[in-house]
């Protein structure tokens, strides 16, 4: 009955320049997620700085894309498929903003850990970094899944998210030990534990936007759901 | 999507949509419609629910008026014209599509509204008082009553109460449409048809026509035929896909529109229709 397009050839341009803009939001806040993280690590003020200073430009894309979303939604009415796919970018866009915004929280800590000129090493650095190389590569899943509307491949970014809540309560875990043994690391522990937090909730940011797309792409919503409720919602429907 | 009705047998008369817990006002039953040779409907079953809105959508051509006009017989009218099938009406389970059911009966208790507004040549009060001097109510007063009651209903009672007897013609197009609706309510009917209600209407008329038809849905059941998709989406409960007269998709309206199951149900509403 049809071949996939509209009969309004533009709004097949606004879709697809809709679809390209948010993975290029994406992208942006992956380098920077990345930045940030390196920044920590080393600590490289530079580097922090760079994180700092790209989410402004995160920013500006979350306002272009919200405002782009509004303008299709009153112009054309969006329904189906169309209407969960712009549903499903306003909502993502609010998540990888919110990334921008943890990420900047690391390049912060990092920064402030370089200042200080911290003779004693951040504890738990090797443990942090596998939870951030955790969370980084759910927000890489869930913008593949989203960039292929893979409602599976969403389905499994899900189920990671356990493993990065599980990471950081180790990492509180630990850091908690250290305090009470040494009141000299209660400092530079909790400046791990507020990076570790961050890299926490980009997790769940992650996991947020693999439920948008089960949205985009199954009508379901399994937000809240179990992980049988998910696995229902990406199965093959009857 | 399969539709879950029970139907009703002999010695059960209403019928109601159990997953849901509706009650059925009208079942159509593999209803195929023949003009002539042509089969402008194809084996069509799904139900209409009580005191609910279902609106028929679909392209040009598809069917969805020769549904709605099989609703009152008006295909009676011309030679050459067939049904198969049935449609029951509840409760008391009658098939008006039936040789042996007078058409005038189904008429007065299946009301219908046209695309056009078609008021008679006469006063805005005898226009909805025709049908119930038909039906024997004579008594002045009780007419009266009716008169007002049926022009409050169709939210037009303000704009007339002054000029009763001034021409019907004179009224705006708006105003000409909910006095036909005023006058289809008076034969308090049990369905209302619809029939692109609004199409002739400008966008304040039909927010009101729109309007009206949400405060009737607490007494009758209305299916509506629109070509404006957005309004199917405001105005009904329950929607049905039509195309080369068969119906491809029927589910309730917000599935309809958000998550619909079927590809072409899917490419008409987004406009992916070629």
């Amino acid at each position: 009955m049809s071949n996939g397009e509209h009969l309004s050839k533009q709004y097949d341009q606004e879709l697809e320049s809709l679809r390209t803009r948010i993975l290029h939001m994406g992208g942006m806040v992956e380098a920077q997620l990345q930045a940030a993280i390196a920044s920590y690590e080393r600590p490289d003020v530079k580097l922090a700085e760079e994180a700092i200073d790209a989410d402004r430009s995160v920013n500006e894309q979350e306002v272009d894309l919200d405002r782009l979303v509004v303008n299709m939604i009153v112009r054309r009415q969006p329904t189906a498929s169309d209407l969960r796919l712009i549903i499903g970018v306003a909502r993502t866009v609010t998540e990888l903003e919110r990334i921008g915004d943890e990420a900047t929280k690391i390049a912060r800590a990092a920064k402030w850990l370089f200042d200080k000129q911290r003779s004693i090493r951040t504890p738990r650095l090797r443990d942090i970094h596998n939870s951030a190389l955790a969370a980084a590569r759910m927000l890489r899943g869930a913008l593949d899944a989203f960039a292929r509307l893979d409602a599976a491949a969403a389905a499994s970014i899900i189920e990671e998210d356990r493993g990065v809540d599980q990471q950081f309560q180790a990492i509180l875990r630990q850091l908690i030990t250290f305090m009470m043994e040494d009141p000299r690391t209660i400092s530079p522990s909790l400046d791990a534990v507020w990076v570790a937090k961050a890299i926490e909730r980009i997790g769940d940011h992650a996991k947020n936007i693999a439920e948008h797309v089960i949205f985009v792409a199954q009508g379901a919503d399994v937000r809240h759901a179990t992980p049988e409720e998910v696995a229902r919602a990406v199965s093959p429907q009857e | 999507m399969k539709l879950i009705v029970n139907s009703a047998d002999a010695g059960n008369l209403d019928a109601i949509d159990h997953a849901r817990a509706i009650p059925i006002k009208a079942e159509v039953c593999n209803l195929s419609f023949y003009y002539g040779d042509f089969r402008g409907l194809k084996d069509i079953s799904l139900a209409i629910h009580n005191k609910r809105v279902t609106a028929l959508i679909g392209p040009s051509g598809c069917g969805k008026s020769t549904f709605l006009r099989c609703f009152n017989r008006i295909h009676d009218l011309y030679p050459g014209n067939r049904y198969e099938g049935s449609i029951r009406l509840h409760p008391d389970n009658v098939d008006i599509l039936s040789r042996d059911v007078d058409p005038i009966d189904v008429r007065m208790r299946i009301g219908m509204v046209f695309q056009k507004p078609n008021p008679f040549p006469t006063t805005i009060f005898e226009n909805v008082a025709y049908g119930l001097r038909l039906r024997g109510l004579a008594p002045r007063a009780a007419v009266a009553e009716k008169v007002e009651q049926s022009l409050r209903a169709a939210a037009l009672w303000d704009e007339v109460k002054d000029r009763l007897n001034g021409l019907a013609s004179n009224l705006s197009g708006g105003q000409q449409q909910r006095l036909c609706i005023a006058r289809a309510l008076a034969a308090d009917p049990e369905l209302l048809l619809f029939d692109e209600p609004t199409s002739a209407l400008d966008p304040i008329a039909t927010a009101s026509i729109e309007e009206l038809i949400n405060g009737l849905k607490d007494t009758v059941s209305i299916l509506i035929v629109t070509h404006n998709m957005q309004q199917a989406a405001r105005c009904s409960d329950y929607t049905a896909f039509l195309y080369l007269g068969e119906l491809i998709e029927f589910g309730e309206t917000d599935q309809i529109f958000i998550r619909p199951g079927k590809k072409e149900t899917e490419d008409y509403i987004t406009g992916r229709f070629g």
